[in-house]
């Protein structure tokens, strides 16, 4: 009863994510540069969403505004119902450079969410269980600059678990790594993700990646990003590559970024 | 990884086994060396003295219990490793015994060189054995100042620097002041300094406090201003609040750049330290100085040259061993 009651909790921490209108850009040189043009969608709870769009068209901007890092020029966002206002522990940014602190050792990375709100001392072993989770409890003690490239992304990846976020946001975590790491990488993430329950809300330029891991994909246009498709990938999980459904659906993504032709 | 483990065992068997055989010719040369003191022990008090000297037989007696000892570490680096790897120094000890006897020729067995200015090697000794307890003293005196003054201005340099890193409106306020007074040095405040101050040692103390601190400020700041605005993306991310930004982001960062500050900032307060004690304060190493000056003594001159300069370089060793430990997660560190 009591496993029965903790696993519908587990698989309901998932947060509801509604992005209305956002325009949002930057000053360049003197001249306003839109990056955001009236992005509207909205993300269920325990969602999996894929943000695609060509490279440098401000996927990564708008997980800016979602992590509350920056504030949008136009528009609002809004978690669970709550307006977006500041970054917040239960919104974690999993980014593109692992960023782990140098200083610190791979335990006291991971166990940095906990430490900044004063809660170390109580919950010292979700740390381990984290570290546990990414498979890094024997490097504990190592510090980054003695991890390969994997290794210090799965580190920071178990930094944002230990927070327990309901959304969990991801800057193309896996755009660095080597193809082999990447594709085992690909396969952890799904399965914690189905485990844990949270939202996810994932930029990437990969199709490939976007529809083995996501279950919807949001394809953005060349700056200002303005959405241009927003479909739902309705396949059972581990997906298999050469599906032919996959196949199909990576042909029409490629089409909606303007590679149709030559692919 | 494989590289490493490759680059690891090459430099860790093929040349260990060279090393082994160079040990093995280094202890050779410390017999060698062992026996060059032994010969410049019995020059010095074999051959008479042409100047008026004391301490020959002590400087003799030194020289021969040195050279024993250097025989004795040789065979016994035979057996034991740590004793075998001191066989490093023999080159240097071969020079400087032949230094010493150079040295001791010149000056005390055919007194070619002239006295005041060059004494011989027992007189150096001399002002060990008779003047140790004054020399002990401006030791401590000139330590006591030091540490006093450098503690001060290292956290004074060290708060300021992360504030003109941290915040804007503290940089509108302090930065011109720093520009302005901070590159002039230290020892240009030392006539006003002496004026204005009740006691010549709070003056020194905020002379060497001045100087560390410029170096410190300026060097703690960059290193804070510059750290990745990455680093605080993720920490606020997690829930960091601005005391936490600065406390465990900030300031770890930066610490590289704080030590680079805290050793150039010890070098420039030995300087203003010297000068401070050989124009106000009446005691301390730079005071023996100018004691010894005054009563043409100039072996004590050299002899608290040693002293000091000793001084310096331990300093400088503990604070690079500090930085060793507080900075582990570092690849690359310069070695002292």
């Amino acid at each position: 009863m009591v496993a029965l009651l903790e696993s519908i909790e587990a698989r309901s921490i998932g947060a509801r994510l509604l992005v209305s209108d956002i325009d949002h850009g930057f000053v360049l040189h003197g001249d306003y540069l839109p990056v955001l043009d009236d992005v509207s969608f909205s993300v269920e709870p325990g969602e999996f969403v894929a943000l695609l769009g060509p490279s440098g068209c401000g996927k990564s901007t708008l997980l800016r505004l979602v992590a509350g890092l920056d504030r949008p020029h136009g528009g609002s966002l809004s978690v669970d119902g709550a307006e977006v206002t500041g970054p917040d522990p239960s919104r974690v940014v999993v980014f593109q450079d692992p960023t782990l602190f140098p200083w610190r050792t791979v335990w006291r990375n991971a166990a940095l969410g906990l430490e900044a709100r004063g809660l170390l001392e109580s919950r010292h072993d979700r740390v381990d269980e984290a570290l546990a989770l990414v498979g890094l409890e024997k490097f504990a003690k190592a510090y980054p600059h003695q991890l390969s490239g994997g290794m210090a992304q799965r580190a920071s990846l178990a930094r944002a678990l230990v927070n327990d976020p309901k959304l969990l946001i991801l800057d193309e975590p896996l755009g660095k790594l080597d193809s082999l790491t990447r594709l085992t990488m690909q396969g952890e993430l799904t399965r914690l993700w189905q485990r844990r329950g949270f939202t996810v809300l994932m930029v990437t330029h990969d199709v490939e990646e976007a529809l083995l891991l996501a279950n919807r994909v949001i394809v953005f246009s060349d700056r200002p990003a303005r959405i241009r498709a927003d479909f739902v990938v309705d396949l059972p999980y581990p997906r298999h590559r050469d599906h032919p459904e996959l196949l199909r659906l990576r042909r029409e993504a490629l089409g909606l970024l303007g590679l149709g032709r030559d692919w | 990884m494989t590289a490493i483990a490759e680059a690891r065992s090459n430099s860790g068997t093929a040349p260990l086994l060279a090393g082994d055989d160079r040990q093995l010719h280094s202890l050779g040369l410390l017999v060698v060396a062992g026996f060059f003191w032994m010969a410049l022990a019995t020059l010095v008090v074999a051959w008479p003295d042409a100047q008026e000297v004391n301490r020959t037989e002590l400087l003799g007696v030194l020289a021969g219990v040195f050279g024993l000892v250097q025989l004795a570490v040789s065979a016994g680096g035979w057996f034991a490793a740590p004793l075998a790897r001191l066989g490093r120094f023999a080159p240097w000890l071969i020079l400087l015994a032949l230094w010493i006897a150079g040295w001791e020729v010149a000056t005390a067995k055919l007194d070619l060189l002239p006295l005041p200015f060059f004494p011989s090697p027992q007189a150096f000794v001399e002002v060990y054995t008779d003047d140790w307890r004054k020399l002990g003293d401006s030791l401590l005196a000139s330590l006591w100042l030091l540490l006093r003054g450098f503690a001060l201005g290292a956290a004074v340099g060290f708060a300021t620097g992360v504030a003109l890193g941290w915040s804007r409106r503290v940089g509108y306020w302090i930065h011109p002041v720093m520009r302005l007074v901070g590159p002039l040095p230290a020892t240009a405040w030392l006539p006003l300094a002496f004026f204005i101050f009740p006691t010549s040692a709070s003056a020194s103390t905020f002379l060497i406090a001045l100087a560390t601190a410029f170096p410190v400020t300026v060097l703690t700041w960059s290193g804070v201003a510059g750290v990745q605005t990455a680093y605080y993306d993720v920490a606020r991310t997690l829930g960091a609040g601005s005391r936490f930004l600065i406390l465990k982001v900030a300031i770890p960062a930066a610490l590289p750049h704080v030590f680079v500050g805290l050793f150039m900032g010890l070098g420039s307060s030995f300087a203003v330290l010297v000068v401070a004690e050989m124009l106000g304060v009446k005691s301390g190493l730079g005071w023996y100085l100018q004691w010894a000056q005054g009563w043409a003594a100039y072996a004590n001159m050299y002899g608290a040259l040693l002293v000091m300069a000793l001084m310096c370089s331990t300093l400088i060793t503990v604070l690079f061993r500090v930085r060793d430990g507080v900075l582990a997660w570092q690849k690359g560190l310069v070695k002292w």
